[in-house]
């Protein structure tokens, strides 16, 4: 067992308005620079619908992900490492910027300097790749509310999938949001996919970057991630994605799209795993076991063996409390209500999903029945075979079983706390039936609907994972440590350990009799005694003794 | 004028590129990059990329072949010069033509195609003059000189005087009376090594030799990795 620490997400779908406020606020953060104009680290899709770019999901002619070869191994999907450098001088796998769309401004100048007549000026929009007029054409969301009609959601991959009878008339069914950003995947392919190594997963949170000076702008991650969700900056030459907004949660703020989720909806917190059992877990044979191979590679934070072995394995108390506080470790593990998004790309994704029960809820109110009963909700779920089969396409390979029971314990939740509102006596068999108690029900609505800014939001910082790693008894003296330097000098060699370092500070301060080291003395001056004038020695550190030329 | 052109010139390109990577690789590792231009423009590429690249990779190892290898280690392995010769002639002719095509394709596109016209820099201009122009007059020289006018053994002249430089032995004498085309080639070659760390060529050197080798999966931690630049005096990290 190698404990890991992973920072993930979880989205409530039925809180989603399609507002697109965390696409807007994540692209004025990071992507409003020129080279990423077509760029959405976050979007939101309406399903049924293409996606972005279009139609992202048809693996079969994007070849993302993982699949297993002939003894049972995981390769990507676009083929092994030799098939890979053969075909690097041309990537025919990878979406051109008309998958996505063509990214365009509008002469705005024109509405200001039109001459007085007798029409309206108009802006036209110009790209903002060749600068040319053009014709707006597609978007990141242009089948947004389904808009485009039928003749667009029905090239939606998903809805290939499902079988043709309950095909028929889904449009006007159901619909429904999906906010996507990258999946910090346990398993990613983008990573596997890079020639250059630039991809890397961060070992304290989990988090999946690209390291801009390694990246060589071969494009294979944007072909390697099923989710589409690296991209390459036209401009600069180098791939870019979704950073899980690293600069706020390593100081423990929300990301930029949780932030300012109108809805609410998402949830932040870290989930222990086993990082031996991922490879394992992802070369299960059948698809829709995936869903409970990933569950069964996350770590109980309650366990006392775990929680020995994440001290082992260098996880800092902190993330490991944080871990028990979690509202995803919650949501995933103990109330098993969000699934993972496509789980039969084998990537194991990080970002989770609460199916809407909320397609169901209205369906039943449109007949006119009672749509807070569970007894009516469960026949209904089982009825609906088109949001259900749609779901499980999406959450879970295709099986429906998890989002079946996913739907009935948000519709037992939901009729059990009708029950609890109205002054009626709550019907632990309501809870029951669904493999819950009482007191999960409490807690599970709490978490879904009142659950305040720091129940959603449990981010431990690296600051605290950091000072942990500086305490003394963390980090003992070893037997012969000593301030000796490096063979070459004396920054080579390996840095000293604090304590290592602090520990032979504290003995030179208090054998020494100098208030400072009497070497370092010229290169201080006391800031209090400079009127402003001139520049007394050691006003700044003292230039080295000269180099040879070029050296440095 | 011969020592300036056969003795000075091969050394200054290889101290531009050799010193040029280093700068590059110290002060410019975001801009060593492919530049790929992929994402406006696919069906062109498609063909031309890989042509080019490939018609590349082979001219490279003829090059190799012919330059670095000498000839008595040649016929050693039993290699006939009448064997060497055709090869070199006909295999040559290939990769330079697939090269030579998979440029002309390549160029035409960066010409025709409005988005990739506009990610064009001046140093990209630049660089694909001189590279047409040496694939051009090293195609001539095979074609030319070794085929329609019967063969040039350069492997007498050229090769001795191109490893006697490594040898830090220039041979001047060797290079007189070479054919022209020869000496344009030669020429443009060494202008074109000299400026290779300073173009977009330089993404050859970033080849991911390593990918075959590693893990797929890379885990590395939020503060070690690879520093972008020295630190600056005075803001050392305490350690």
């Amino acid at each position: 067992m190698r404990v890991m620490a992973q920072l993930a997400m979880v989205m409530n779908l039925d809180k989603c308005i399609g507002c697109h406020t965390c696409s807007v606020t994540c692209k004025q953060a990071w992507t409003n620079r020129s080279g990423t104009e077509y760029v959405w680290f976050n979007n939101v899709e309406t399903r049924p619908g293409q996606g972005y770019p279009r139609r992202y999901e048809d693996q079969d002619r994007w070849r993302g992900g993982w699949e297993l070869d002939r003894r049972g191994r995981l390769r990507p999907r676009s083929g092994g490492r030799a098939r890979r450098l053969l075909t690097i001088f041309s990537n025919p796998l990878m979406p051109s910027i008309g998958d996505y769309y063509e990214p365009w401004t509008y002469d705005y100048a024109s509405l200001t300097t039109a001459p007085l007549g007798d029409d309206f000026p108009v802006a036209r929009p110009h790209s903002l790749v060749s600068g040319e007029r053009m014709k707006v054409e597609w978007s990141a969301n242009w089948d947004d509310d389904l808009g485009g009609g039928p003749a667009l959601a029905a090239a939606d991959p998903v809805v290939e999938k499902i079988a043709q009878d309950v095909r028929l008339d889904y449009e006007r069914v159901f619909m429904f949001y999906l906010p996507r950003i990258c999946e910090h995947c346990l398993n990613p392919s983008c990573m596997a996919a890079c020639p250059s190594g630039a991809i890397y997963k961060r070992e304290e949170d989990g988090i999946v970057l690209v390291d801009q000076d390694r990246c060589r702008g071969w494009r294979m991650c944007v072909t390697g991630c099923p989710y589409k969700k690296v991209y390459f900056n036209h401009r600069t030459g180098k791939a870019e994605k979704c950073t899980f907004c690293y600069p706020r949660v390593e100081v423990g703020l929300p990301t930029v799209c949780s932030e300012t989720c109108v809805g609410r909806l998402r949830y932040l917190g870290v989930l222990l795993y086993d990082a031996d059992r991922v490879a394992e877990a992802a070369e299960t044979e059948d698809d829709t076991a995936l869903y409970e191979a990933q569950l069964g590679v996350f770590l109980d934070p309650e366990d006392p063996d775990v929680r020995a072995a994440a001290r082992r394995d260098g996880v800092p108390d902190a993330w490991v409390r944080a871990a028990r506080d979690s509202p995803v470790h919650a949501l995933v593990n103990r109330f098993r209500v969000a699934l993972p998004l496509h789980p039969e790309y084998r990537t194991m994704p990080m970002v989770w999903y609460i199916p809407p029960l909320s397609p169901v809820v209205d369906a039943l109110r449109g007949t006119g029945h009672d749509a807070e009963d569970a007894g009516n909700l469960f026949g209904a779920i089982e009825t609906l075979r088109i949001p259900v089969s749609y779901l499980a396409e999406l959450f879970s390979a295709g099986d429906p079983e998890p989002v079946t029971r996913v739907l009935r314990r948000l519709a037992a939740l939901r009729s059990y706390m009708r029950d609890r509102n109205l002054g009626d006596p709550a019907d632990p068999a309501k809870a029951e039936a669904v493999g819950m108690t009482g007191r999960d029900m409490d807690d599970l609505y709490r978490l879904l609907a009142l659950a305040r800014y720091e129940e959603r939001y449990v981010i431990p910082t690296q600051a605290e994972a950091e000072a942990a790693a500086l305490e003394e008894s963390v980090c003992p003296v070893g037997e012969d440590a000593g301030a000796r330097p490096g063979p070459f000098g004396e920054a080579s060699g390996r840095p000293e350990r604090a304590s290592v370092e602090s520990f032979h500070a504290l003995r030179d301060r208090q054998t020494g009799g100098a208030l400072v080291h009497p070497a370092d003395r010229k290169g201080r001056v006391n800031l209090l005694n400079w009127d402003g004038q001139g520049r007394p020695g050691g006003l700044f550190p003292h230039r080295p003794k000269k180099k040879k030329e070029g050296e440095e | 004028m011969r020592v300036l052109l056969w003795a000075v010139l091969p050394y200054v390109s290889v101290v531009l590129l050799v010193g040029g990577t280093v700068w590059r690789w110290r002060y410019d590792r975001f801009g060593w990059t492919t530049r790929s231009s992929e994402l406006y423009e696919k069906r062109l590429l498609r063909i031309a990329s890989p042509l080019f690249h490939y018609g590349l990779i082979f001219v490279i190892l003829g090059h190799v072949a012919g330059l670095v290898v000498p000839e008595g280690w040649m016929s050693a392995l039993g290699v006939r010069e009448s064997v060497y010769h055709a090869v070199s002639l006909y295999a040559g002719s290939l990769a330079g033509a697939a090269a030579v095509a998979g440029l002309a394709m390549l160029v035409y596109r960066r010409r025709t195609r409005g988005p990739v016209f506009s990610a064009t820099t001046r140093n990209d201009k630049l660089m694909y003059v001189l590279l047409g122009a040496s694939l051009l007059l090293g195609l001539a020289v095979t074609v030319v000189e070794n085929g329609i006018l019967g063969g040039y053994d350069y492997r007498t002249t050229v090769g001795p005087w191109f490893r006697g430089l490594f040898a830090l032995r220039p041979d001047i004498t060797l290079m007189e009376g070479i054919p022209l085309l020869y000496a344009f080639h030669t020429v443009i070659g060494m202008v074109l090594t000299a400026l290779f760390p300073f173009t977009r060529l330089i993404h050859a050197f970033a080849a991911p030799w390593r990918y075959p080798f590693r893990p797929y999966l890379v885990y590395r931690s939020r503060t070690s990795g690879p520093r972008t630049r020295a630190e600056r005096r005075g803001w050392e990290p305490i350690r």
